[in-house]
């Protein structure tokens, strides 16, 4: 609770704040520390039927600190940024750790790892605009996307700009810092007809306004995405070939890294448990992560723990080369962290020079999956079993929109019979990937 | 009123704020067409528990609080909050959220006026009824029982939550209003292996009380011991079906159909803007004769339960749909007044930093007549689910999934084999038109329900009793 005393602390003198808490930390009787601060400020506008409708304004602060007695352990976290909150927060968490058990894993990173001498990586590029040019923007957007008779409502479009900073430091002496932005132009519409109604969106996303989409084509790209879905049918229950778009491929890479990271395996709570040194994938896949491209999505000169981020290959020839860890997983593991504490940083892998039309031409007869719903991924057994939309494939050719379906089969088995990934990469995101196809999936239908 | 009493020391008096300082501050996002102004303030104190490995090697407390302004127009929101509940924050931020009105000249502040709730949760602090340690006892007692029930349990993971939040609303037609609120929640979940083989079970529970009703409840021994039973029952589950069939959906927590079938496609903003395939379907038949579903956030201590709604409406209990036919939708102010009617209480928000949509509280089915033997007995061939995951729906095409966790095979009215947890998949407006049989073993689940919406998390319930439903698509692999 702050009191007229208390005075928030501005950004630029965060770095010494947390540098004294970790001294104050050490006084009441911390044997290791580390503070993180975060701050996310911008503005975000939607546009709705050609007007204003929402203009939303984002200044969001916290300060998380986790402190050590020997070997046990506290947490506590605010977003109060101030002197007197930062040690209210020390003592919660020192209190915690006079009672939670020693544990031999825990610990902050050990400080060789420490990224003493982390890179600027031009994350920050800020958007030279006002809101008021934001919604000129958005409702240009939205026009584009009801430019069709056949679209007859909107979810609106919406532009948004946040520049985050993050500090930290610990009680090895590292303290850093970078700031980063992300811009971003969506837009979702509905389109109408006999059979029903139906939705579909598109967005751009960019830490640098200059390479964002143009605001039309992203309004255009919606409306065609949202037209095509209409009259869609159900289908009958088959097994087929099945291509994810790139945006559902991505979260099929994301299901891997799931049952790769340290929190999963050190629970045997993974069905790609003692994978390392495996083949997981065919073997012209290959995985890399590349922390370090300069103004990319998921970029991070050092990791949530301080640790040098460096580039490296998780999945070589299909081959699995090491797991996700922070410091405690790894050290649960017998392994040494891969500086992935707070997740993997800017993925890529490889791909074909197939264009999508290409691999649909290929796959002759099967699913082109473009919308999935649903939570149903095991990453304990692999079992998975979600809801999709779509379109039938048949001849080489789209035939017609499918709706109420699902696709299920089991992760293990779907890396394995991966038979393509295309050249139409999704670079909206920390994981880029194109189209993926997959040789077979149950598709469960009601007609 | 001693509600808004424990809201004004908590959340005023240590900047010193008054109530003539908040009608100031909520001036200021009036004027020209701004119709409705609000302020938002709001503290949380929250920890979490859990125990890993045998032993409680991870503890947190969180603690935050903050204001948020929003000006309104017609359907347009300004909004803008501040982490510093003091008077220029509160000052600029009613400024920033008035600038989505252009036009200039002032409004009126009304006079305040108290508006109270029900009393559904006791206002006292849920973390500190028990100590530390009587809180890492209610974890280990839970990792005991788990592990020597069965050899074949490698993991257990327990976690032990606690907020408690103080709410206070200002409205600008004057209304005042404050709520003060206690969560908590216990869960276990565990990994059983045999034979290289590992599966899953997890049992939680929780509400607005405190963690003293966990040992009144036995609720460490009785959720390791079902989270147990559902890992084993998975050890042999054989690969699911995949195509339509009948199914029958236990009582409770299987509600998940009802928040995601119709639920989210019955919420009031979807409904004004026209983008729910329910909408302008008051009226019509949407379930089959019998089908009564409600959305009541005035049931006593439960998850999805409010005194009062994010806005200060006191929650209700709105009928959604009445034996068959859609009576209403859920509203907060601002959807209510653009549709012609009123808010029921449904404006709800993630906190302080996050505006305010229609939201659902605890969302369920009334009792019908049948025994739930009778109905799994009418059962020649289908599929019965008992425990589920989660679920998501798409509300303008209105196709929705929820993912079973524990599910059988039925041949001719008998439960034959357990089979994986498969995804099965509906279309809202017709799905419950294909309810055959309704049990009468109405049951609310355990209080562990979390709703999600355009980005913002909310506590909610969800009920029903057992039910028939006549074809729905279950998304096995076994086509």
């Amino acid at each position: 609770m702050s009191n007229n005393l208390e005075k928030t602390i501005s950004d630029d003198s965060l770095q010494s704040l947390l540098s004294q808490a970790v001294d104050y930390a050490k006084t009441k009787g911390a044997d290791a520390i580390e503070v993180a601060a975060s701050n996310d400020k911008g503005y975000s506008v939607t546009a709705r039927l050609g007007e204003v409708e929402t203009v939303e304004h984002h200044n969001q602060r916290s300060m998380a600190v986790t402190v050590y007695r020997g070997q046990a352990k506290g947490s506590a976290s605010t977003n109060i940024v101030s002197p007197e909150a930062i040690n209210r927060a020390v003592d919660s968490a020192l209190d915690i750790a006079k009672f939670t058990a020693e544990d031999e894993c825990a610990g902050i990173a050990e400080s060789d790892l420490m990224a003493f001498d982390y890179p600027e990586l031009n994350l920050e590029h800020p958007w030279e605009i006002e809101t008021d040019q934001a919604l000129e923007k958005a409702i240009i957007c939205e026009q584009a996307a009801r430019d069709d008779t056949r679209i007859v409502n909107s979810e609106g479009a919406s532009v948004s700009s946040i520049t985050t900073q993050l500090t930290y430091a610990n009680s090895h002496g590292f303290i850093g810092e970078y700031r980063g932005t992300r811009h971003s132009v969506s837009c979702s519409v509905i389109a109408g007809d006999d059979n029903g109604m139906q939705r579909d969106y598109w967005y751009t996303l960019d830490r640098n306004a200059k390479n964002l989409q143009n605001v039309e084509e992203v309004g255009a790209i919606a409306r065609e995405r949202t037209v095509r879905r209409l009259s869609s049918q159900g289908m009958k229950t088959c097994s087929v070939p099945i291509l994810f778009e790139p945006p559902l491929a991505r979260s099929l890479i994301g299901h891997l890294f799931s049952a790769i990271s340290g929190s999963a395996l050190y629970r045997q709570a993974s069905f790609l448990l003692d994978s390392k040194g495996k083949k997981i994938l065919p073997e012209w896949i290959t995985i890399k992560e590349l922390p370090h491209m300069l103004g990319a999505l998921g970029s991070v000169p050092f990791d949530n723990e301080g640790v040098r981020t460096q580039e490296r290959n998780i999945v070589e020839n299909g081959v699995l080369q090491g797991y996700i860890l922070g410091s405690y997983s790894a050290r649960k593991l017998g392994m040494q962290t891969t500086a992935n504490a707070g997740g993997v940083h800017n993925i890529q892998m490889t791909h074909s020079d197939l264009t999508q039309q290409e691999l649909i031409k290929n796959m002759g007869k099967g699913l082109l999956v473009t919308e999935l719903i649903g939570h149903g991924v095991n990453t304990v057994t692999g079992d998975y079993s979600r809801g999709a939309a779509g379109f039938w494939v048949e001849n080489g050719e789209i035939q017609h929109p499918v709706h109420e379906i699902t696709i299920a089969g089991n992760l293990a088995d779907m890396f394995q019979s991966i038979s393509a990934v295309g050249n139409d990469t999704d670079t909206r995101g920390n994981v880029q990937c194109g189209s993926i196809l997959i040789d077979n999936m149950t598709i469960a239908g009601s007609s | 009123m001693e509600i808004l009493d424990i809201a004004r020391s908590q959340l005023l008096s240590p900047t010193g704020l008054s109530d003539e300082d908040i009608n100031k501050a909520l001036s200021a996002a009036l004027g020209g067409s701004i119709d409705a102004a609000d302020m938002y303030f709001q503290s949380v104190t929250r920890e979490s528990w859990s125990l890993d490995d045998g032993i409680v090697k991870d503890a947190s407390f969180n603690l935050q609080h903050g204001v948020g302004v929003r000006a309104m127009s017609g359907d347009k929101t300004g909004f803008a909050y501040s982490d510093d509940i003091a008077m220029s924050a509160l000052l600029e931020s009613s400024q920033a959220a008035r600038s989505i009105a252009k036009s200039s000249g002032a409004n009126d502040m009304q006079a305040w006026k108290v508006q109270s709730g029900h009393s559904l949760y006791t206002p006292d602090n849920p973390l500190s009824v028990l100590s530390e340690n009587q809180k890492m006892d209610l974890l280990r007692q839970a990792d005991a029982t788990a592990r020597a029930a069965d050899p074949r349990i490698k993991q257990v993971m327990v976690s032990l939550l606690g907020s408690h939040e103080v709410v206070l609303i200002a409205r600008s037609d004057g209304t005042l209003a404050a709520d003060v609120r206690p969560l908590v929640r216990f869960n276990v979940s565990v990994i059983a292996e045999q034979n290289g083989r590992r599966e899953q079970g997890s049992m939680g529970g929780g509400g607005r009380y405190n963690y003293s009703e966990f040992i009144a409840s036995d609720s460490a021994d009785e959720f390791a011991r079902e989270a147990v039973r559902q890992a084993i029952v998975n050890l042999d589950a054989k690969e699911a079906p995949a195509g339509n069939m009948v199914i029958v959906l236990g009582p409770g927590w299987p509600g998940v159909l009802l928040h995601e079938a119709i639920g989210h496609g019955l919420e009031g903003d979807f409904n004004r803007k026209g983008t729910s395939a329910f909408s302008g379907r008051i009226g019509e038949r949407v379930a089959s004769p019998g089908v009564t579903v409600v959305d009541d956030g005035t049931i006593a201590n439960r998850r999805g339960s409010l005194n009062i709604d994010d806005e200060g409406t006191p929650t209700k209990c709105t009928t959604l749909i009445e034996d068959g036919i859609l009576k209403g939708y859920m509203q907060d102010r601002m959807n209510g007044k653009l549709s012609n009617t009123k808010s029921t209480g449904n404006g709800r928000r993630e906190s302080y930093a996050h505006q305010t949509m229609p939201r659902m509280t605890n969302t369920y089915m009334l009792a019908g007549q049948h025994d739930p033997e009778e109905i799994l007995a009418s059962v020649d061939k289908g599929f019965y689910a008992v425990n589920f995951g989660g679920g998501q729906v798409d509300i303008t095409s209105g196709k929705f999934v929820f993912s079973a966790s524990e599910a059988y095979m039925v041949e001719k009215g008998k439960i034959t084999y357990p089979v994986k947890g498969a995804t099965l998949i509906g279309d809202g407006p017709d799905v419950l038109t294909r309810v055959g049989m309704i049990g009468n073993d109405l049951k609310l689940d355990a209080g562990v329900g979390t709703c999600g919406k355009e980005g913002q998390s909310v506590p909610v319930g969800v009920g029903q009793p057992t039910l028939r439903i006549d074809g729905i698509t279950v998304g096995g692999t076994q086509a």
